[in-house]
């Protein structure tokens, strides 16, 4: 893990570098595209939340910090 | 002009009980760290990238950043953070394993447990000790309780706001869900902005735990204590998405510059602050009136378009501190379409940026789609999910791979911030040191200001100025690390 003998990359590096990394879905099909792509996230989370939700969420209990 | 920030970031630690008996936030913890543990003697250690690691009150894991003086820096070296979260978690789950425990631990990057309790994501920034603090926390402090609105996480939170104001229970936040362990409230459940706005009890002040500000005052400068001071900001929630963390921490700072600057701004004090970060954090339309002390009324939408204002200016004038001109513009322009979109009702335009309404996208399309209600416990895991690092059950890989959720900051940005210190500040002489006294296999002892070998402990070498990111005495103990200390040393 020695970090000596290397050098951050240079952060105006990048083609249009006033943009994050990941530029918007431009048009008009981006509402659908947002859609399918929420459902397709929530579809693959579903499992989980529909077995242990109420256990997880029940016992996710710790002391506060700051 | 230049400024330092960082970020210190609590996780909290989590379980899903396999077949086998549930594990305590105190035992995942052990795991988490027995890599560290093995790596630096310690559960306190500072790593090679020039960032803290350690366990904090309440076993949370806590990540603190290196100072950075530019926020891309910042944005990698948070997330490097995440990173290293993400693989302790890993390591940890095979060693559970090994040792024949099933069930599978999390860690959640959020600020409320399922009982209310909060744990935090401080933000530290560097203000010179010339500054009035009193002025300045009287300016900043209208800003933070407002800033929710453009930065918060998103929270299922009670409609009614407690109406005694009294900390008798400042630790605790009202829990969402049905398993709530606090007393209930009239008007049931609302999506807000903040969790973490229940849990404030004053504008400034020096308590942290017991009656929670939105300033922390406490005064630890971690460097030369005639020039600076450190701001401590324990309002702000956990960002998920690199480009709500870069509007969180940005217009903070340019807050900070505008003031510092000297930049005449009319008073914007607020009659009550804690009741006003109550109700902010339930209006989603950005329409609350805000009361201020000199009677004058604004919305909240009105009075960030004020300071929006004056930081488009400090920007303009190139007399920012956020290091990277790029990174200035995005935030103000941020900014501004977050008020547009907030003042319009139509938020697509910021969906795939702001943590509160990416959230929403999910939590909404949830309840449409299974026709549950906001206490379902289905919706705290939702929650729970969004900030959950771990990869199974995680969601926030996905949204970012979906480009759900925008990234300020390339991979392979944040794997080098996992390994190396921001070049332009102290961290740099911290990191090498680090990595240099590890390979060596030599026992040293760091803090943020100090560096000291073990077996030198009267050498230590003082980085008082963390703007400085070379300093002699440190190179001559880096560079003297493989030979054995000299019988003259002392």
């Amino acid at each position: 893990m020695s970090g000596q003998e290397q050098i951050r990359s240079n952060r105006k590096d990048g083609a249009d570098p006033v943009d994050p990394v990941d530029p918007p879905v431009a048009g008009q099909a981006q509402q659908q595209v947002n859609t399918e792509a929420v459902d397709s996230i929530l579809d693959d989370i579903d499992t989980v939340l529909e077995s242990n939700a109420e256990e997880f969420v029940r016992n996710f209990v710790q002391k506060g910090g700051q | 002009m230049k400024r330092i920030f960082g970020i210190e970031t609590e996780y909290g630690i989590a379980f899903t009980q396999g077949e086998q008996r549930r594990l305590g936030p105190e035992e995942i913890a052990r795991f988490l760290f027995r890599p560290v543990v093995d790596w630096g003697r310690s559960s306190n250690v500072f790593l090679p990238n020039g960032a803290r690691l350690y366990l904090d009150v309440g076993s949370h894991p806590e990540y603190a950043t290196a100072e950075c003086d530019a926020l891309p820096d910042l944005i990698a070296q948070d997330a490097a953070g995440d990173v290293l979260m993400t693989d302790l978690l890993a390591r940890a789950q095979q060693a559970l394993e090994a040792d024949g425990l099933d069930g599978r631990a999390h860690l959640v990057k959020n600020n409320t447990d399922s009982a209310g309790n909060s744990y935090g994501a401080h933000e530290n920034f560097l203000v010179r000790r010339t500054m009035d603090f009193t002025h300045l926390t009287s300016v900043l402090l209208p800003f933070l309780v407002t800033r929710q609105l453009l930065v918060g996480a998103g929270a299922i939170i009670p409609q009614g706001i407690a109406a005694d104001l009294r900390p008798a229970e400042s630790n605790r936040a009202i829990p969402h869900g049905a398993q709530t362990t606090a007393p209930p409230r009239p008007g049931g459940l609302v999506y807000g902005l903040s969790s973490r706005s229940d849990v404030m009890w004053e504008g400034v002040s020096s308590a942290t735990t017991r009656s929670r500000p939105i300033i922390n005052a406490r005064d630890e400068p971690h460097a030369d204590a005639e020039k600076y001071r450190r701001l401590h900001v324990i309002v702000g929630d956990s960002s998920m998405a690199q480009t709500t963390t870069e509007l969180k921490v940005g217009s903070a700072a340019l807050v900070l510059d505008l003031i510092e600057t000297g930049v005449p701004i009319e008073d914007l004090s607020l009659q009550n602050p804690i009741r006003d970060i109550r109700a902010v954090a339930r209006d989603l339309t950005g329409q609350h009136r805000l009361t201020l002390a000199s009677g004058r009324s604004l919305t909240v939408i009105e009075l960030l378009g004020i300071y929006l204002e004056h930081a488009a200016r400090v920007v303009d004038a190139g007399d920012h501190c956020l290091g990277d001109d790029d990174s200035a513009a995005r935030v103000i322009d941020l900014w501004t379409r977050m008020l547009q979109a907030v003042e319009s009702g139509d938020l697509s335009a910021v969906d795939t940026e702001i943590d509160w309404v990416i959230k929403k996208k999910l939590v909404d399309r949830y309840l449409q789609r299974s026709e549950a209600g906001l206490a379902d416990p289905r919706i705290a895991r939702l929650d729970f999910a969004f900030h959950d690092l771990t990869p199974e059950t995680g969601m926030f890989p996905k949204l970012q791979a979906a480009g759900l959720a925008r990234r300020v900051c390339t991979p392979e940005e944040v794997s080098s911030a996992v390994e190396n210190p921001p070049a332009t500040t102290r961290a740099a002489i911290r990191g090498r040191f680090v990595a240099a006294a590890h390979e060596a296999g030599r026992d040293f002892t760091v803090d943020w200001v100090h560096l000291r070998l073990n077996d030198q402990m009267q050498r230590a070498v003082v980085l008082r100025d963390p703007f400085a990111s070379e300093n002699e005495q440190a190179e001559a103990l880096i560079a003297g690390l493989d030979r054995p200390p000299s019988p003259y040393s002392a």
